[in-house]
Order: structure tokens, then C-alpha cells, then sequence
């Protein structure tokens, strides 16, 4: 260090040192998800060319999507939507100038991460319900 | 007044403002297509689940969900593009490989799009 002449005071905070509020969580979150949707699209493409290549290639994806590994990477994907969207609907309100007074902030904050787990949670039920209507 | 624009600037008349943020408005445009379309395209998604190759054909075949499933496809594609770029631009800093990594970015995004659209246009028109 450079001893005893440097001043006492605190070195540039960074992310670690304090708890994290709940906007910045929720900013990061968005750019994460929105790094999950990027790699996701593959997938909606990977469907739509099985469906448009014939009946083994949507069986083939249809035995990826209905494993086990394939309906955790579709759940998540479903919440990446949700929490991705929320928080850009966010992001737009924030954009025309409005709700950024520290009570909005947080309300907007906890419903994009109350909001995504609900939305998600809601539409995997719908699902199941469907597809056990389908059958 | 100081003019600090060179004679070839000020022949074109574009300002900084002028396409400057192009991109950001791009960005707030495609975020807002995709809202509806997203929604759309969950529905879309929930009311072929299950269902045998046939019935996905013919459903995906239709127009209006054709059209609207493309409409999807351009507008998110576009976003991801740009969202990509700036999380490119954000963290890679070195000179060639972000330019390389941009790139990239821009070959997968087209890529998607024209794959998934043509499935589309596929299931659309046959053959």
C-alpha cells in the first residue's frame, strides 16, 4: 500500500460492499435475462424448423423439450420472458420521465420480480391444465 | 457561435441527433412491439402443446398466426440484436475482438430470423 501518508478514507465502493438494493438487482437481472432470451431464440428457431422439417424432427425436438432438461431450460426460459418484459415495461415508464421517487422505484422494482415469478408460476399451471384438456 | 462541425457535416445536415440514437429508439420501438407480440406468441405456443406434428403444422400454417409469429420473429431478433451489442460494447474492450463479436452478433440475429421465418413461410405455403 503507500503507508501511512494516505488518507484515511474509504477506497471506491463497488458492488460487494453493499447490500443490494432492490432496482440494481432488478437492472441486472433484466441484461441477464436478456442474455438468456438471445440464447432461448435458438430454441423457438430449432422448433419452428422441426415442425416446418416433418414429423422426425419434431419428434426429436419433442423428446428435448419434454425431458426433464429441456422443460427446466423452458421453464426458465418462461421466466426470462416474464421478468425480461415487466422489466422493460418498466424501463418504458421510466423512459416518459415518471417513477422514479424512491417508493415508485422499489414498488416498480418488487413487482417486476413478484410479477415474473407469479406470470411464470401462472403460466406453467395453464399449460399442464391444457395439455391434460388436450389429451 | 462557434461552429465546430466540419464543411462536409454541415453540407449533409445531420446532426448528431440525427441517427446518434437511432439504436436507442430502435431498442424503445422493438420493446414495445414485443410486448403484444410476446403475449401472442405465448398463446400461441400454449395452444400447441401437446399436440402431434400434424395439427403444430397446420396451426402454425395459418395466416394469422403465421403473420403474427413473424411479426414476432422481426421485432425480437432486432431487439436482441441491439440488446447484444450493447453488452458487447459494455464489457469487450478490446478493439478487434469487439468488433469481431459484434459481427457475430449480427450473423446469429439475421441467421434466426431467416430460419425461423422461413419455417414459416414454409408451413405457410407447403411444398
Amino acid at each position: 500500500m503507500t503507508g501511512s501518508k494516505a488518507p484515511a478514507r474509504p477506497l471506491s465502493p463497488h458492488m460487494q460492499i453493499y447490500r443490494w438494493p432492490l432496482p440494481m438487482a432488478m437492472s441486472i437481472l433484466h441484461r441477464i435475462t436478456g442474455g438468456g432470451l438471445y440464447v432461448g431464440t435458438l430454441l423457438m428457431a430449432w422448433w419452428l424448423i422441426a415442425t416446418a422439417s416433418g414429423p422426425n424432427a419434431y419428434a426429436s425436438f419433442g423428446n428435448f423439450i419434454n425431458s426433464w432438461f429441456g422443460r427446466l431450460i423452458l421453464f426458465g426460459y418462461t421466466w426470462a420472458l416474464t421478468h425480461h418484459m415487466l422489466g422493460g415495461i418498466r424501463h418504458l415508464i421510466w423512459d416518459t420521465g415518471r417513477g422514479f421517487s424512491q417508493s415508485e422505484r422499489e414498488w416498480l422494482s418488487l413487482a417486476t420480480a413478484v410479477g415474473s415469478v407469479g406470470l411464470t408460476i401462472l403460466l406453467w399451471v395453464v399449460a399442464y391444465l391444457s395439455i391434460g384438456g388436450a389429451q | 457561435m462557434t461552429e465546430h462541425r466540419t464543411p462536409l457535416a454541415r453540407v449533409r445536415g445531420l446532426g448528431s441527433a440525427k441517427s446518434g440514437t437511432a439504436q436507442f429508439w430502435h431498442q424503445r420501438l422493438t420493446a414495445v412491439a414485443n410486448v403484444p407480440l410476446t403475449i401472442a406468441f405465448v398463446l400461441v405456443v400454449v395452444a400447441l402443446l401437446g399436440r402431434n406434428h400434424a395439427a403444430a403444422q397446420q396451426i402454425l400454417g395459418t395466416p394469422l398466426v403465421a403473420i403474427v409469429i413473424l411479426l414476432f420473429i422481426g421485432s425480437i431478433t432486432y431487439h436482441m440484436r441491439i440488446g447484444m451489442q450493447v453488452i458487447i460494447e459494455d464489457y469487450v474492450h478490446e478493439e478487434t475482438a469487439k468488433l469481431a463479436l459484434i459481427m457475430l452478433n449480427t450473423f446469429v440475429a439475421i441467421a434466426v430470423a431467416l430460419a425461423s421465418a422461413y419455417a414459416i413461410f414454409k408451413l405457410s405455403f407447403g411444398v
